[in-house]
């Protein structure tokens, strides 16, 4: 099916299914019931897995097959989110024309920025990367405040031009749109207690989001994505193999960055705005641990660690002590109250605890992330499956 | 004139941190082979534990004030910190106050042990691993210790005076002969610098001249063969990782009055401090001395407003923009030795 | 005039003499043994032919155009293809991988970017590599990892690789050390094969004489980084210098 092999194939109809019913999947737990809280299926989070899903799995074509590690990532997602809203601003509230430029800028930008670093490798390619995302993120702040709003982000105004875009109804300011569907508008279903939330964005970024991980699947079993695997495993032998890693990174490189831009033009599709932080290198650094945290090199890992920090992110912090209360409420009192002193530091604003204590373990003790857990388990269940098993890869980002 | 001596001045006490930590770094890389992105978290508990002592030194409880009462009848309470009671109450007031420096004491042995425990417990199995595996367990690690930081002590700066006599301002300029009130530097950065200056002359005077240091030097220039010499050099390495970390822990005890300490200024200082390895040459010590004082007075150029006024934004960037013109020119960096992750 | 010739090269490391007015020629489809003791420039002199390093002076012409100051790619595009003393392969890619890389190499140039197709949609590629196996008799090692063979397998695996390419001059340093007796048999075979099938240029350092005397055509000993003697095989056998060279003075 569309050229990839069954295993391939099938694996992309799974995430399809997932991504298809996510509204149902990401909705577990009836309205106003006590759980309610850990369901996930509303537009802002859906629209966040899938958007930094398209993120990771663009990092993953650099660091995963070349092993090169960008700790500048989130330069070309910044990058990306600007030239989308300078599109609203100018052209027209269409989606298409601000997510194709902004692919092309952080293609541009990503083409200048991996020229100069890739003539490093190693921490020096690290550091370089970093410190061109800070200049970026230094400069967007202070000197280029008249194309980015400063500290105050880039914002629409009523009396942006949008020469293709009709005289503006009423004073509102337009909201982005594809061909008249907000991306803002959602429909709700109610089933007895439970709510389902089905929003344009969410299944406009989702269908990207399917088109990028296709393209990937296509560029890990090209002899292109094989020569990216070739200059991690030793660069040396390539080139006396007559091959020039050089313009093979230099592709890698603008690859993701493109994806990253894609990524950074979907947020800004979904909600019109475009500050620097996102260009800050601890946003760098968030795409990192969910490459890591789902299986750095596999096709399915970037995605599901991208869902599983979001989900951890909007979840875990969410949780506050009164919760924890009443969860241990069964235990008697003294045992509950150490039980909830021992969980606090865990929880609620101490969610990144938790995920720097998981990603170290996960960086300790299973190199391979999520995946390669997948594959421990089902491999101590005695199920027969093999490597890059779709189904076990695949199960989590229900959760 | 005067303006380039204050601005050289001004760079020094950022210059100074920068050394400091960039010198660790570059021990614990030239040494062990280990990126530890983790470094900056040790300057930043440095700083916490400034913090700690200041909060531990001021521990009081309430005393009734002898001969008043309250409108109740009540004997009215006064707090008093316990360590009046020990030291009589101007002695204690007086270790209150110098509460920084005192902190020194106190920070050496933490932050041996904790540099020591970072290496047996985690770096060490990481030796053999690709440097991208390095970064990424040391980059958790600094998230789980800032976290840690931030859970006990909060998001918020806390400040942590100076001691009352080195509070305020003192005119340099007239002590070498320039016209008064031209250059007013406070004293508490020249005290940081002098400080800065005694712990590297310190640090470089024990690799020159103990034996410890010697074979230190000769596993950072060959380690292989210092192994086959049957010298311990693993055990070496474990202290050497403490002493970078005892180094930049007093950085941050020292930096406190500069800037009150939050629970992120470790990462803010690691990744200019990488830059700062880098531009020195990766396992330089020199060299990362001298990039980071030369960078820190760079910085401080640049936020001239004249210079601002003819290349805006250039503060903001300056560090970041001559590492990348020194890593495309000078690959090696200033002082990088041939053969250190070369490629 | 040889297809390569190597025209007094010196290269220094510090104060170590690496090499010292080096001159070799080898002539077109010969088998060329460079052999001398441990430390006599042998790996150096031919990181100076594939580009790995630069002589200090000198000058090394192949098929008439000079090598010097080309890149390693460019260098293999233009028909050298090497083996190296430690093995140098894809460690984290299968043994098939190994193989159609090269494969890559030779049909399309320095650089191709095919992002879109299959790997395995290149039957001709596939079908050369596998040929190629199958005369090392790895074809039933295609699936493994090629991290997870023995060193010999490495070795072959190597040498495969740069046959597939068809080089015109094919560079080996010492390409049977660490190969178990019947393995050390059968590599022999092997080029003695491929030199009669082809038209190819071999030149080997070993130092299992046994290897030496069975392929080569001519033989240079290097000693300290200066070719002592150039010799066909039978001349050299009882050579005075070279058994000087090997036990040191006394002999
Ligand atoms: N990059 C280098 N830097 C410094 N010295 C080097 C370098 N490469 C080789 N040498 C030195 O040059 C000399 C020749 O080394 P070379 O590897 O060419 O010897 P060889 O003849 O291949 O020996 P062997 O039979 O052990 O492989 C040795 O003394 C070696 O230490
Ligand atoms: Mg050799």
């Amino acid at each position: 099916m569309f050229g990839l092999d069954k295993k391939d194939a099938s694996l992309l109809l799974i995430v399809a299914v997932l991504v298809a019913f996510a509204p149902f999947f990401l909705n577990p737990f009836p309205e106003g019931s006590a759980m309610a809280q850990f369901n996930a299926g509303y537009p802002d989070l859906m629209q966040r897995f899938v958007i930094f899903g398209i993120f990771a799995i663009g990092f993953n074509i650099l660091f995963g097959l070349t092993g090169y590690l960008s700790f500048g990532h989130a330069a070309f997602l910044g990058v990306g989110s600007y030239a989308a809203v300078w599109m609203f601003k100018l052209l027209s509230m269409n989606v298409i024309p601000a997510i194709i430029l902004a692919v092309i800028v952080a293609g541009i930008f990503a083409l200048i920025i991996g020229y100069v670093s890739l003539r490093r490798s190693g921490i020096y390619f690290s550091i370089l990367t970093l410190a061109f995302a800070q200049m970026s993120f230094a400069l967007a702040y202070s000197v280029l405040t008249p194309i980015t709003g400063g500290e105050t982000g880039l914002q629409l105004a009523l009396n942006d031009p949008r020469i293709l875009s009709a005289a503006t109804t009423g004073g509102n300011i337009p909201v982005p749109a594809l061909f008249g569907f907000e991306m803002r508008s959602s429909t709700q279903w109610a089933v007895g207690d439970w709510l389902f939330t089905f929003n344009v964005g969410y299944y406009f970024a989702a269908i990207i989001m399917l088109c990028s991980f296709y393209l990937s699947i296509r560029i890990f079993r090209s002899p292109f994505g094989m020569m990216l695997r070739a200059i991690k495993s030793n660069q040396q032998r390539l080139n006396y193999t007559g091959l020039n890693s050089r313009p093979y990174t230099l592709a890698a490189f603008v690859i993701s960055g493109m994806y990253a831009g894609l990524a950074g033009g979907l947020m800004a599709s979904m909600d019109p705005l475009a500050g620097a932080e996102r260009m800050f290198w601890t946003a760098s650094g968030e795409v990192v641990l969910m490459t890591i945290l789902g299986g750095v090199g596999t096709l399915i890992g970037p995605v599901l660690g991208a869902g599983l920090i979001k989900y951890m992110e909007n979840i875990i912090s969410k949780i506050n002590s009164d919760i924890l209360h009443t969860w241990f409420a069964f235990l008697p009192d003294g045992l509950e109250d150490v039980v909830v002193t021992l969980i606090y530091p865990f929880i609620g604003k101490g969610w990144h605890l938790t995920l720097g204590i998981v990603f170290m373990l996960v960086v300790i003790f299973l190199p391979g992330g999520l995946v390669e857990g997948g594959q421990r388990v089902s491999r101590l269940f005695g199920r027969k499956k093999k490597a890059h098993d779709p189904k076990n890869a695949t199960t989590e980002p229900a959760e | 004139m005067d303006a380039i001596i204050l601005q050289i001045l001004n760079g020094l006490d950022k210059g100074s941190a920068y050394a400091l930590i960039a010198l660790g770094l570059t021990l614990i890389f030239g040494t062990l082979g280990v990126v530890n992105f983790a470094h900056g978290a040790l300057f930043m508990i440095g700083a916490f534990c400034a913090v700690t002592l200041s909060r531990l030194l001021s521990l009081s409880h309430e005393v009734a004030v002898p001969g008043s009462v309250d409108f109740l009848g009540n004997p009215q309470m006064r707090d008093v910190p316990y360590i009046y009671e020990i030291f009589g109450e101007s002695l204690g007031a007086g270790i209150i106050d110098w509460a920084v420096p005192l902190s020194i004491l106190f920070a050496i042995p933490v932050m041996i042990a904790i540099g020591v425990i970072m290496e047996r417990g985690l770096i060490k199995h990481f030796y053999k691993r690709p440097h991208a595996d390095q970064i990424l367990v040391t980059f958790g690690l600094a998230i789980v210790l800032q976290e840690i930081i931030k859970y006990y002590y909060g998001a918020n700066p806390i400040p942590t005076p100076a001691p009352s006599a080195f509070i305020g301002s003192f005119d340099f300029g007239a002590l070498i002969g320039f016209e008064a009130g031209q250059i007013i530097y406070p004293y508490w950065r020249l005290v940081y610098f002098a400080f800065a200056a005694v712990i590297i002359g310190a640090v470089f005077a024990f690799l020159q001249f103990t034996t410890f240091g010697m074979v230190v030097r000769a596993g950072m220039a060959d380690r292989e063969t210092v192994g086959l010499l049957g010298i311990n050099i693993d055990k070496r390495f474990t202290i050497m990782f403490g002493l970078a970390a005892a180094v930049a822990g007093l950085a941050g005890v020292m930096y406190t009055p500069i800037n009150s300490p939050n629970y992120h200024m470790g990462m803010d200082f690691l990744v200019l401090s990488f830059v700062v390895v880098v531009v020195g040459g990766m396992g330089s010590l020199p060299g990362a001395v001298l990039a980071g004082f030369l960078l820190g007075i760079l910085e401080s150029f640049a936020s001239m407003r004249e210079v601002i006024a003819i290349i805006p934004g250039i503060n903001q960037v300056i560090i970041y923009l001559v590492a990348i013109i020194i890593l495309l020119t000078r690959p090696r960096g200033l002082m990088g030795r041939k053969g250190v992750m070369e490629d | 005039m040889g297809i390569l010739e190597v025209k007094d090269v010196n290269k220094r490391f510090g104060g170590l003499q690496a090499l010292g007015n080096v001159n070799l020629s080898v002539a077109e489809n010969t088998c060329h043994a460079i052999i001398g003791p441990n430390g006599a420039g042998k790996s150096t002199l031919l990181n100076c032919l594939v580009g790995k390093l630069i002589p200090d002076t000198g000058s090394v012409m192949f098929d008439g155009q000079s090598v010097l100051g080309r890149t390693p790619f460019e260098i293999n595009q233009m028909g050298i293809s090497r083996v190296f003393q430690t093995p140098e392969i894809f460690g984290d890619l299968t043994v098939m991988e190994n193989m159609l890389i090269p494969c890559f190499a030779k049909r399309d140039g320095s650089f191709a970017l095919h992002g879109i197709r299959s790997v395995f949609s290149e039957t001709g590629l596939r079908e050369q590599a596998e040929q190629m196996l199958e005369e090392v008799n790895m074809l039933d090692k295609r699936h493994m990892h090629a991290a997870s063979m023995s060193r010999g397998d490495k070795r072959r695996l190597e040498m495969a690789m740069c046959l597939v390419q068809k080089p015109k001059l094919l560079l080996l340093d010492e390409p049977t050390a660490g190969m178990a007796r019947a393995d050390t048999n059968n590599t022999i075979d092997l080029l003695k094969e491929i030199k009669e099938k082809r038209n190819i240029t071999i030149a080997i350092i070993e130092h299992d004489m046994h290897v030496v005397f069975s392929l080569a055509e001519r033989i240079t000993v290097l000693a300290q980084g200066t070719p002592l003697v150039e010799d066909t095989p039978e001349n050299i056998k009882g050579h005075p210098k070279v058994k000087e060279a090997y036990l040191g003075e006394a002999a």
